[in-house]
């Protein structure tokens, strides 16, 4: 089953609304919306929180935490006279990794992250806390980089809506993020708290009238301005990845459930729900990205694979890799020899470099079905295969058999065959062709090959 | 304690994770084949000079613990736990066992506050040492016999401008020197920043691969050469002066307070620093500065 966002909300990361919430009224009224977003949440039927926390900072790319039970007593680096936040987590690690390898597929830098004591944000211990104090849903977690602007974050949040659909989770979005994000630098009384000036206070307004009427995306192209006018919390990149995830359009339903200070900051808590009697209201005024093509990779390297168990790619005895096919998008070869056969991985349409898939996705922005050219993809296919086979030493006359996987039989195997015929009437490799429900990314062919090498 | 306390030396001694992780202590779990021996290097030519003197404390001003409402300082006598590195938690997770000198700490609150300044003893138990008090230590006292005080990296700079950050952590220098001085104890002062601080946002396959490790860009490296001339021709004053472009034009990490900070509890001084090692870490500058105040004195 494909999987769907079936909501999105804004929350306030700061531990206030959850450790002391008795010190002050507005603290209480941020608790009591968490209340109220939990029993929404739980009667949705999501199987899945996702969240982007702009408390969990990376600088090498995104990470996406993978610890099936992160467990520890945390003790928040500023508020630590508020008292510890015990926890443990119920972490999706099956989707997370799916939402690494989908960044990896749009071109990001991002690793899972699995380790005992990794020091889990306060951002997301309180969401988690109030949102899902039982663990009943599973969760997982993208960390805020530091460096990320708007196209890198609008690829991140496409990532994981691809991960979603892919899985076939129901999940339910949280960007962990103050609005203003000004704190008093001095003690305060609880009880007297307020937004740290008129000005942040008018554009925190501004901003939740604009999400209580749905226009998600018209926020998303007020966030710079927003952070040079009221400090937005991590240039309010969090509302980036929760519209690219939603689908970048104002048709929602907007619903602002509070909005108070904490310590000066602006604090809301506010859901869109996706609403399709409504006509969106796109404006784009910047370029809309796919595929991140930013200055990350400085190093002109293949981003690290952190999973403990998995040696690196040139560790592996007979491992081919080559800088003609397209980027392996997890901790495999593009090819593997033993003694005289050569195993490919699964090769699919992707262009090498630019990630383009030729003949167009399978699937629009807002993952709706599109149309697309199978032919275009199973020859760009069959071409991977032929740069990967020169690679080792070999060509398509050394295939001797081919496993064919398609996303829609009924509709594509004819000209998928037509193309193929091309290519291997002669050659004769044998051959099994499948239909499957899904591939990791939007395309519609994927081939894999085993052949000989040439003595 | 006997007669009068004094800061023995000041260090420009930065955390990046990586030193601990290339050298291999037993402490941590990831381990490496090499990396980074230059600045590891300082760090052994620095703890060769500590050497000539007693001291009963170190001191730490640490950029990784950050806080807005004040300065706050660690205010428990015993931390033992297990600090993994958020940003590279594949290069660091280093098990802690540390002493806190808890009535210094409590000193430099009290002399902070008495000066103006807002500061907070962090009194709770379960607080994780952040990882760069942890690193800047152990280079400098892999044996950990001497207690430390932390002090967390207060936010002033980025809420106001690098002006009121500086004037806000030479306040809070002067303030640490006076604790020190009325404690009795002999302290080293480590400030923990990196020079320029522009990272590199990949790594390679196999993080220590030193082929890989250069400079971000060259006007970092010209700013850190002009600190680090300053620094060693004794014109304190002029880095304060020139403090706010470096903190823009290089990214610094001296936007943290910490060197300041030194700065200020060392009198801004006008002789010598002595040079102990420069090289990069993921593109970052870091340099291991050693301030000796005998040289003040003529001894």
């Amino acid at each position: 089953m494909r999987g769907e966002v079936l909501h999105g909300w804004v929350v306030p990361g700061r531990p206030h609304p959850l450790l002391a919430a008795d010190q002050s009224p507005a603290w209480a009224a941020l608790r009591d919306a968490f209340a109220e977003a939990r029993a929404r949440i739980a009667a949705s039927g999501a199987d899945l929180l996702v969240l982007y926390s702009t408390q969990w900072l990376s600088v090498i790319g995104h990470q996406v935490q993978a610890d099936p039970e992160p467990e520890w007593v945390h003790v928040d680096e500023e508020w630590h006279a508020l008292g510890s936040i015990p926890y443990k987590l119920r972490v999706d690690a099956e989707f997370a990794a799916a939402w690494v390898a989908a960044a990896r597929e749009r071109g990001l830098h991002t690793r899972p992250v699995a380790y005992r004591g990794f020091p889990i944000d306060t951002g997301t211990l309180v969401a988690s806390k109030l949102l899902n104090p039982d663990n009943a849903l599973p969760i997982c977690v993208v960390s805020c980089n530091m460096y990320a602007d708007r196209a890198e974050t609008l690829v991140l949040g496409k990532a994981t809506r691809d991960a979603v659909q892919a899985t076939g989770r129901r999940a339910v979005a949280v960007a962990v993020t103050a609005l203003s994000n000004r704190l008093f630098t001095t003690p305060i009384d609880p009880a007297a708290d307020r937004i740290s000036s008129l000005k942040d206070d008018e554009w925190n307004r501004k901003i939740l009238e604009f999400l209580g009427e749905g226009r998600l995306e018209d926020v998303a192209q007020l966030a710079r301005t927003f952070t040079r006018e009221a400090n937005a919390d991590q240039k309010f990149k969090a509302i980036w990845w929760l519209a690219a995830l939603l689908g970048q359009h104002n048709g929602y339903e907007g619903d602002v459930l509070a909005y108070q200070p904490i310590w000066g900051t602006g604090a809301a808590l506010a859901q869109l729900r996706p609403s399709p009697g409504e006509t969106a209201a796109l404006e784009f005024d910047e370029d809309d990205v796919e595929v991140f093509h930013g200055d990350r990779n400085v190093l002109d390297t293949e981003p690290v694979d952190e999973e403990p168990s998995t040696p690196p790619h040139a560790e592996a005895p007979g491992a081919v890799d080559t800088g003609t096919a397209p980027r392996p998008v997890g901790p495999y070869p593009h090819a593997r020899r033993e003694g005289d056969l050569l195993f490919l991985s699964g090769m699919g349409p992707r262009q090498p470099g630019t990630d383009t898939i030729p003949g167009g996705p399978i699937r629009d922005e807002t993952g709706a079905p599109r149309d697309y050219d199978v032919a275009a993809q199973t020859r760009a296919c069959i071409e991977n295969i032929a740069r990967v086979l020169e690679a080792s030493g070999a060509s398509l006359q050394d295939v001797v058999d081919v496993g064919v996987f398609l996303v829609d039989m009924d509709r594509d195997f004819a000209t998928f065959n037509e193309v193929y015929t091309e290519y291997f009437s002669a050659i004769r490799p044998t051959r099994t062709t499948v239909a499957v429900s899904a591939l990791p990314t939007p395309i519609a062919v994927e081939l894999k090959v085993v052949a000989r090498v040439p003595r | 304690m006997s007669g009068p306390g004094r800061i023995v030396a000041g260090v420009l001694a930065p955390h990046p994770p990586h030193l601990v992780y290339a050298e291999n202590p037993p402490q941590n779990e990831p381990r490496a084949e090499c990396g980074w021996e230059t600045l590891r290097w300082g760090y052994e030519r620095l703890r060769s000079s500590l050497s000539d003197r007693d001291y009963d404390v170190i001191v730490v001003h640490s950029p990784h613990w950050k806080t807005v409402v004040g300065h706050h300082v660690l205010g428990v006598p015993h931390f033992d736990s297990l600090s993994v590195d958020p940003i590279f938690p594949n290069l660091f997770r280093y098990h802690y066992d540390l002493d806190v000198d808890v009535d210094l700490a409590e000193a430099i609150a009290a002399e902070g506050a008495a000066d103006g300044l807002v500061t907070q003893v962090m009194r709770n138990p379960a607080f994780r040492v952040d990882y760069g008090t942890i690193v800047c230590c152990h280079m400098v006292n892999p044996a950990w016999d001497k207690p430390i005080v932390s002090i967390s990296s207060n936010r002033a700079y980025h809420y106001f401008s690098n002006e009121v950050g500086d004037a806000e952590m030479l306040a809070l220098g002067r303030a640490t020197r006076r604790a020190v001085e009325a404690s009795g104890r002999r302290a080293v002062l480590l400030a923990s920043n990196s020079l320029s601080h522009r990272h590199f946002v990949t790594e390679p396959q196999l993080p220590e691969d030193m082929s890989h490790e250069h400079i971000h860009h060259h006007g970092q490296y010209l700013w850190d050469m002009r600190m680090i001339e300053h620094m060693r021709a004794g014109r304190t004053a002029q880095i304060l002066a020139e403090m706010p472009d470096f903190i823009d034009q290089a990214v610094s990490e001296a936007k943290e307070g910490s060197l300041v900070w030194l700065l200020g509890a060392l009198g801004v001084p006008e002789y010598p620093a002595t040079l102990h090692g420069y090289g990069t870490v993921i593109g970052t500058g870091n340099a291991i500065v050693e301030w000796d105040p005998r040289r003040a004195e003529g001894t």
